[in-house]
């Protein structure tokens, strides 16, 4: 039984969200999608390739608006713009070549009203748990696509927001990697109590660390299936070994086998 | 409607602004007729002075001399190349020559041509060359370099002869730098040639245009200028569209 | 792949390592002997022999004249290297942040680089006249195009991930500028001034050549005019070595701006 803090409202919501490109040609991405996020949950989102689940990031933290539909945050609905107290973390790396990884940890922190000396701590702080400590001077070239990823990781954790959002943060790296990313992004999640969104493509990555997984179809993504894992909150990648592991995977891949079907172009 | 053709369109509108805004002015005296003619008097003198033939042995010879350079400079340029790219040593050398190369104005040795090799096509074509092959060179390398070392091992795996490797492997593979330093040559061999011809010589379209300043005719000037100016963004342009379509062939779409 | 990046696609290969000091010197003699050769079988009538040249150009150096012309040069490339830095900066920003606007543009800017701009020089005279602003106008038609196609490629090639990640931290636009855009395209630009330079000296040398009563252009024509072949041969050596040197320098702070760039 999930053991996370409950308040009435949702922290995210959903409301017969759609999203529509204008062509040519006309696409309808998205929707419509029903979704309530509780607070301090670790949601994951799987689903076929295409099926718009970038798309579904995007919408989330308002850098793009829904066709029709609304997306509330914290109560308030977004109307296109970021809120306060969203941290986003990309697919693609987005650490900045320029800086050190330092000073990328800190650049989240450049137009806030803190102290340099606040902003030391939290960027120690930061840099440290992601273990990071020892590269603090290097640049982003000289690192590996993990720590690239991570540094964006820490660079989003230094604002403290209260929604993490990640899309396919570890879709480029190696499996090993991703194990052990996935134990990283559950301690931030306990330290942090933020309410985690991760999408991803991994079966195993979702089930193994979410509260609960919601499962797409493919384009227009709809959600059809809604799977709660019930893990205990300190948990880590060695809830593998839980029987319940391969039960939660393979109802996820049952939901999700015709969808990835229809994506490939063939017959259930 | 496309974004493309949507683009186009709007660049031919501006362009066309251009020319209507360059022939109002002109017509209403806003611009002094003798400094610059109507749009429309360059055409029409365009037509007159090419089509009176009076010019026929000028663009034969400027031409003829482009194509000579063109042909020379992608030949040597391709030769080179690949011969610099088999040594890691001679590259070393060669790199922050070619680098340095295009940061000197090659013009400034014209009048040293003409010193060496007299007043006719050879300094012409040599300048044409000079400017042309560097930028071949450099594409080839750069040619070279792409060919994904993947495929070099495909090669081997199917034991193909070097000969076939060259020509059904790094060819195909380094065709669109390759095709890219053809495009830059022809602008520069074009460029080299009827700048050479306009400081400095006897002959030629350059010649003329240079010719028909001095003489204050700015009529024939203008008309012969156009025509220069047309036949390099036709030449260009007819390389960029081919570009296009190799490069569209090979990406995903 | 625009022409003007293959330009440069030579001084993104990662070299090996520096050209070992053995065979620079080699070169150098070949270069220096070639010269000479030249230079004694045409009997000095086209180039002056490196020996002579040199001792002719230290003289030169001492005179005020050469100076007087020497400024005359200095001064116009200024004025047009700033025009054209500054405004192809500017349009290369617009041009690649107004994507459609930078569409319709591009090949408009990448067909006037290709034309013999030298045609279009009688028209820059019969506007300008034969001064100096002539000058700084055939400088700033080189050096202005290829700086706004760099700037715009830069721009253009800013993986967009960056700008999503500026919006994502809500920074303002100006300072996604300040703090995003432009360290991001530095490199680039960098590269954009350096090709912009060798570009704007050949226009205004080009303009001195045929148009003007000073400057190195003018200093070159007339030695080949009166004759004075070691003069000429002069004139050339320090366009070549200012070329080169400078272009050296901006080759290595490009690479020093781009060193922590992958």
């Amino acid at each position: 039984m999930s053991t996370a803090a409950v308040s009435e409202e949702p922290h995210v919501a959903l409301d017969g969200v759609i999203r529509q490109y204008d062509g040519p040609p006309a696409v309808h991405a998205l929707g419509p999608i029903d979704l309530a996020i509780r607070r301090g949950e670790f949601f994951s989102v799987v689903g076929p390739s295409g099926c718009g689940k970038s798309t579904l990031l995007d919408v989330l933290c308002g850098l793009a608006r829904p066709t029709s539909g609304s997306v509330r945050f914290e109560g308030r609905e977004l109307h296109g713009e970021v809120p306060d107290g969203i941290g986003v973390v990309f697919q693609e790396d987005a650490s900045m070549p320029w800086l050190s990884v330092r000073q990328n940890v800190a650049f989240g922190l450049r137009t806030s009203n803190l102290s340099p000396k606040e902003v030391a701590e939290r960027v120690d702080h930061a840099v440290s748990f992601m273990g990071l400590a020892q590269f603090a001077g290097h640049y982003p070239a000289q690192l590996s696509g993990g720590m690239r990823q991570r540094v964006c990781i820490a660079r989003t954790l230094v604002l403290r927001p209260r929604l993490i959002l990640l899309d396919e943060p570890f879709g480029a790296l190696d499996q090993q990697t991703r194990l052990l990313m996935g134990d990283e992004l559950l301690r931030l999640w306990c330290e942090t109590g933020a309410t985690v969104l991760l999408i991803t493509h991994a079966l195993d990555e979702a089930a193994m660390l979410s509260d609960r997984v919601g499962v797409m179809s493919a384009r227009p993504g709809r959600f059809i299936d809604m799977v709660e894992t019930g893990w205990p909150r300190n948990r880590d990648s060695r809830i593998v070994s839980d029987p319940e592991f391969g039960t939660v995977t393979a109802r996820l891949w049952s939901s999700l086998r015709e969808e990835s079907l229809k994506t490939m172009g063939r017959a259930a | 409607m496309t974004r493309r053709l949507a683009a186009l369109l709007v660049r031919i509108a501006v362009l066309a602004g251009l020319v209507a805004t360059l022939e109002i002015c002109c017509r209403t005296g806003i611009i002094d007729p003798l400094t610059v003619i109507p749009p429309s008097d360059m055409v029409a003198s365009m037509i007159d002075h090419v089509g009176s033939g009076e010019f026929n042995e000028g663009i034969v010879n400027t031409f003829s001399t482009i194509v000579l350079a063109f042909v020379l400079a992608i030949g040597c340029g391709t030769l080179a190349g690949a011969l610099i790219h088999r040594s890691l040593r001679l590259r070393d050398v060669a790199d922050p020559l070619l680098a340095s190369y295009y940061s000197v104005p090659t013009f400034i040795f014209y009048p040293l041509l003409v010193a060496l090799l007299g007043l006719g096509k050879a300094p012409l074509v040599v300048l044409g060359v000079l400017s042309a092959a560097p930028a071949v060179m450099i594409s080839t390398l750069s040619g070279l370099d792409g060919v994904s070392p993947v495929l070099l091992k495909l090669a081997r795996v199917q034991r193909l002869s070097p000969a076939r490797t060259l020509w059904w492997i790094v060819l195909p593979a380094a065709l669109p730098r390759l095709f890219s330093g053809f495009k830059l040559a022809l602008s520069y061999a074009l460029i080299g040639v009827i700048a050479g011809e306009f400081i400095l010589s006897g002959s030629g379209l350059g010649y003329a245009i240079s010719f028909a300043y001095q003489s204050f005719d700015n009529r024939a000037m203008y008309g012969l200028m156009l025509f220069v100016l047309l036949a390099a963004v036709i030449a260009n342009g007819v390389l960029y569209v081919w570009e296009g379509r190799l490069a569209r062939r090979r990406s995903n779409g | 792949m625009s022409g003007l990046a293959l330009e440069d696609a030579l001084s993104k290969h990662p070299s090996r390592g520096r050209i070992r000091a053995f065979d620079a010197a080699v070169l150098t003699l070949v270069l220096l002997a070639l010269w000479q050769a030249i230079g004694s079988w045409t009997r000095g009538v086209a180039v002056s022999p490196p020996l002579q040249t040199l001792v002719y150009l230290f003289d030169l150096l001492r005179t005020g004249m050469f100076w007087d012309h020497a400024a005359a040069t200095l001064t116009a490339f200024l004025v047009a290297f700033a025009l054209s830095a500054l405004i192809g900066l500017a349009l290369g920003l617009i041009f690649g942040v107004q994507r459609f606007t930078g569409e319709v543009a591009e090949p408009i800017l990448a067909g006037f680089y290709t034309i013999p701009k030298v045609t279009l020089y009688p028209v820059v005279l019969l506007i300008f006249g034969l001064g100096v602003s002539a000058k700084i106008a055939f400088g700033v038609m080189h050096g202005l195009v290829p700086m706004t196609l760099f700037t715009l490629g830069a721009v253009r090639s800013l993986p967009p991930v960056l700008i999503r990640t500026a919006r994502v931290l809500r920074l303002s636009p100006g300072r996604t500028m300040l703090w995003v855009l432009m360290p991001a395209c530095l490199p680039e630009i960098v590269n954009g001034l350096r090709i912009s330079f060798s570009l704007t000296l050949l226009g205004v040398l080009i303009g001195e050549m045929f148009s003007s009563q000073r400057g190195l252009g003018f200093l070159l024509v007339s030695g080949m005019a009166q004759h004075n072949v070691p003069l000429s041969t002069a004139v050339v050596t320090v366009i070549v070595v200012v070329s080169i040197a400078a272009n050296t320098l901006m080759l290595r702070l490009r690479g020093r701006t781009a060193q922590r760039s992958s």
